[in-house]
């Protein structure tokens, strides 16, 4: 080896030294606060930049140092982002987490990761999208979607007893997942629809439907299936909207069409935006559901297993634990039990 | 074979009333081109001339509307740039063709590797890097440029005179006819052009002809047996590099001068015929 | 033609008006000075491994430091080769495509469409496991050809076919599942072996890792050492020169397309194994890790140079910062930011030491 190929190599060798010293640094200073011995719990949700799942999130942190967990939260990249998931699985068991808690993308693609997470000893309850089946968890913690979706069909019957309605569907997604047909479902039944398979978006033959239109679930996409259904009769009077995005988009549509005040819209989701948007008359009522109480009473279940094995019982008639549902409206209507939006402003979770 | 020329030498290379229109655009007006064993013919003229597409046409790269082209006296039809290089007739393109992340050897073989012996070369198309190696080492040598000492070094790290003599190597190695230049020196220094001037030389005195095409005077006369212009889309003279001066050659280029009455565009080069 | 039909021979005596000889290479022998920085240029220029191998050396210490000897462990590193599989299989053929100056942003569509391909016509029309896995190497192939087909018939620039080509298989893909999942207890054994596990020092290893580390063997010494792989680099570096040295480009990038093609339905057989169902809904994300992975790997985006090997160690570098960052308790999106620095820095890495052909 030459003199000049030697130091070449040392001062590559000094290079990478720095390099790592500066690495560790940096992971350091941004890594939670080192070694402890608290239980570890892991939070896995479908994405991190759905206020949804970051009201979660934070519920669930709070509730965590309550208990005296340490918490780490992980997501995949997309609504439909099972990979990510099962690396979060697998790399919380690797760390030796107690819990876990998932929101699954994919409620069948996940089993597998669930399972081998549970055969390693680890508690997992999931929250707010079911499983199927549901008893793959030890425990799950949701809305009951298909009562969300009744309460907005039996609000929206009672304002539309006296004239012919005319409905939109605003759904999430073509890939008919078990919230989308829910939601969906939930509301025809309750608006008084006969929604021939329960399981399926779209099958019903009932001439007041105008169409389905996806808009996957956010307000660009609500806006846009909303302009094609008003492309295809102008008479709509009546939408569904899978969430609250999806119903401001809808409703920036139907004013751009010079239709306001002539349409009713309903919604599930319970946000702060769309209880306000309620409020300000875009919305006519929407069913509010409960994350934090979802991560809350999942975190307390992990607790409670820890302590003694206990495992969380189901709701009555259900598979899983509901977490409630309640519908915001300002304009009450007889026979359907409401809350206005002022209560719904104080509960709403981001 | 070619240092003792008779009067009645056979042209190596011949094209005749070739003829390319690209919608209105008549690149090639009836041109033709006469090459004889053993000499270097510069082929200039001005831009437009129509010297691009009679190389494309004698190298295989563009297939003319009308015309022939006859190598040892038998008519060939080009098709694609392999048909002129089955028929001995190698191109060195202005711009190399080479491939730059590629080493020496790999370009030198490029779209001819050697392959290993038995089911692994024609089954698996496996590469005999070795014997390529082996080759180019000898190749180079044999051209002078041995001092390119790593033949595994990537073409791109080369000097710009190095890679045209990869891209030299390449055609001599594998010319076995007729090798056509263009524009071997547009790139190149006063230092790095004489040697490539040298290259030319000296292929030629190995006995193939050279076909250089060039916008740079001196080095036409410096080099060029005969010197062919090129001139709307047609050979207007074909002259012995000793009967004109260089100024003369511009005008003629140029079209302020018209070509000498009587001179004779398929006449020997000088230096063969007289000896 | 394979040959060196004729070498000069000999030279004749010289004519006495040749100038004397002189000689082409002799600059290359005085080298100027070189700062250290232009050491470190030539080095990466010469080794193009050298920056992604350093950089996965130096996370694993790194890692190792801060979560300590877990991160070690043969079960968690046998967890990370599961974890990088199907972005590694992906990655060789996004290589070989990259190789020849292109894209493809279809790869993950292929892949998951054959896997709903071979777990439709095994858990539904009752066709042998063999034949409907032999079938969706097939598809494979066949969404292959088109892409290669529109890239080198059409001229449609392959960013944009793959663009289009993502939104048919995805369509098709759909359509053929009817967005549904097939459940592992329907599926053939073979379709699921990939995610079967042998042990290697008590960490149970899965096949389908063993068939990825293979596949890059493999892979990386057909480039390196048959006439197909030379005509991909030639092709990807510059193809126009490549046409006019006589190699049949078309023919090149069309088999490239198609061999990508199969590699993606080979990575859809991993991929059954590993998520142990058919999901239509797999492989979110898969496009861009892959293409991720290559870049990080240090094959240029420009096409003509790169190493499928280094696309391993993107894949490996990838997979060892989200298990490590998890490990270690970070927040997640530091991985995703992670990555993204080190894109950025590989990319301006290759075009750096592409500077030294200056």
């Amino acid at each position: 080896m030459t003199a000049r190929t030697q130091r070449r190599g040392l001062t590559v060798k000094a290079a990478a030294f720095i390099a790592a010293a500066g690495l560790t640094a940096t992971l350091a200073a941004c890594s939670s606060s080192a070694a402890d011995s608290k239980p570890l719990v892991g939070l896995i949700t479908k994405t991190d930049d759905n206020p949804y799942y970051v009201k979660m999130r934070e519920g669930a942190e709070k509730k965590a140092a309550e208990l005296g967990f340490e918490l780490q939260s992980l997501s995949g990249q997309g609504q439909s982002d099972n990979d990510s998931q099962v690396k979060a699985i697998e790399n919380l068991v690797a760390r030796g987490a107690k819990g876990i808690m998932i929101a699954p993308s994919d409620s069948e693609a996940i089993l597998p990761a669930i399972k081998k997470a549970r055969d390693a000893g680890v508690f997992v309850a999931v929250l707010d999208s079911p499983t199927n089946p549901t008893d793959a968890a030890d425990a799950t913690f949701a809305t009951d979607n298909f009562q969300a979706g009744v309460l907005i069909g039996q609000w929206a019957k009672a304002q539309f007893a006296n004239k012919p309605a005319k409905i939109a569907m605003l759904d999430l997604s073509p890939a008919q997942v078990a919230v989308d047909v829910q939601r969906n479902q939930g509301f025809l039944q309750g608006f008084g629809v006969d929604v021939a398979d329960k399981n399926k978006i779209g099958d019903e033959k009932d001439p007041r439907i105008v169409g389905h239109e996806v808009t996957n679930a956010n307000e660009a996409g609500g806006r846009a299936a909303m302009e094609k259904l008003l492309q295809r009769d102008r008479t709509i009077n009546l939408v569904y909207t899978i969430n609250e995005p999806a119903a401001a988009g809808a409703y920036s549509s139907i004013k751009a069409a010079g239709l306001d005040g002539q349409v009713t819209v309903v919604s599930i989701d319970g946000g702060c935006p769309g209880v306000n948007d309620v409020k300000a008359g875009a919305i006519g009522a929407t069913s509010m559901q409960f994350p934090i109480k979802m991560a809350t009473d999942a975190l307390q279940a992990i607790n409670a297993y820890l302590k003694d094995g206990t495992k969380p019982s189901t709701t009555e008639g259900l598979d899983f634990t509901n977490t409630g549902v309640t519908l915001i409206t300002d304009q009450a209507a007889p026979g359907v039990t409401s809350e206005p939006t002022s209560w719904g402003l104080e509960n709403c979770w981001g | 074979m070619t240092t003792n020329p008779t009067p009645t030498m056979q042209p190596i290379l011949q094209a005749r009333n070739l003829v390319k229109r690209y919608g209105h655009v008549t690149a090639l007006a009836g041109a033709d081109l006469t090459l004889y064993p053993g000499e270097v013919l510069a082929v200039i003229g001005d831009n437009g001339a129509g010297k691009s597409s009679l190389i494309k046409a004698l190298s295989g790269a563009l297939i003319p509307d009308e015309g022939e082209i006859k190598v040892d006296g038998k008519t060939q039809k080009f098709r694609s740039p392999l048909d002129a290089r089955s028929a001995g007739i190698e191109t060195v393109y202005q711009h190399l063709a080479l491939a730059p992340a590629r080493d020496i050897a790999a370009n030198l073989f490029l779209g001819r590797e050697l392959r290993k012996p038995g089911p692994l070369g024609w089954g698996l198309r496996m590469l005999d890097h070795k014997t390529m190696r082996k080759e180019t080492a000898r190749i180079m040598g044999d051209l002078g440029l041995l001092t390119i000492q790593n033949i595994g070094q990537a073409v791109e790290t080369l000097s710009g005179g190095q890679r045209q003599g990869v891209a030299v190597a390449r055609a001599a190695a594998f010319g076995s006819r007729v090798i056509i230049m263009d524009e071997p020196t547009a790139a190149l220094g006063v230092k790095e052009s004489g040697k490539v001037l040298d290259l030319i030389a000296g292929i030629r005195d190995r006995g193939v002809p050279v076909i250089l095409i060039s916008h740079d005077m001196p080095h036409v006369f410096e080099v060029a047996d005969r010197i062919h212009v090129q001139r709307l889309g047609r050979r207007i003279a074909c002259v012995q590099k000793t009967d004109i001066s260089m100024n003369d050659a511009v005008s003629l280029m140029t079209g302020a001068q018209t070509p000498p009455v009587g001179h004779d565009p398929e006449a020997l080069p000088a230096r063969l015929a007289v000896r | 033609m394979n040959s060196v039909s004729a070498t000069p021979g000999p030279a004749p005596a010289k004519a006495p008006d040749a100038p004397t000889q002189r000689k082409v290479g002799e600059r290359l022998d005085q080298q100027p000075p070189v700062s250290f920085l232009g050491r470190v240029q030539r080095q990466m220029h010469a080794h193009p491994l050298l920056g992604p191998t350093a950089v996965l050396i130096l996370a694993c210490v790194v890692f190792t430091v801060m979560v300590g000897p877990r991160f070690v462990d043969p079960l968690n590193v046998s967890l990370i080769l599961q974890q990088v599989q199907i972005i590694g299989m992906v990655g060789i053929a996004q290589t070989l495509i990259i190789l020849t100056a292109g894209i493809d942003l279809s790869v993950a569509a292929v892949m998951v469409f054959t896997t709903v391909i071979s777990g439709k016509l095994a858990a539904e029309a009752g066709l042998p496991a063999v034949v409907a896995l032999v079938i969706a190497l097939a598809t494979g192939a066949a969404c292959g050809f088109l892409n290669g087909l529109l890239v080198t018939r059409f001229r449609v620039p392959p960013f944009i076919a793959t663009l289009g080509t993502l939104s048919i298989f995805t369509a098709l893909n759909l359509l053929a599942s009817g967005s549904q999942t097939i459940k592992a207890n329907v599926l053939p054994d073979l379709l699921l072996w990939p995610g079967e596990t042998f042990r290697i020092l008590g960490a149970p290893v899965t096949y389908g890792s063993v068939l990825v580390l293979l596949s890059f063997v493999a892979v990386a010494f057909i480039l390196k050492r048959t006439a197909w792989g030379e005509h991909i680099y030639a092709v990807g570096d510059n193809a126009e020169g490549a046409r006019l040295s006589g190699i049949r480009t078309t023919r090149v990038l069309l088999s490239v397309y198609i061999v990508a093609g199969i590699i993606c339905a080979i990575a859809g057989w991993l991929l059954i194994g590993r998520v142990g169902s058919v999901s239509p809904f797999s492989g979110e994300g898969v496009n861009l890790a892959s293409i991720t992975a290559v870049v990080i790997g240090g094959t240029s985006l420009f096409g003509g140079r790169g190493n499928v090997l280094g696309t391993l160690l993107g894949a490996l570098i990838i997979g060892v910062f989200s298990n490590g960052l998890t490990l270690a308790g970070v927040d997640v999106l530091w991985q995703v930011f992670t990555t993204g620095v080190l894109v950025i820095v590989a990319v301006g890495l290759d075009q750096w030491t592409r500077k030294v052909a200056g």
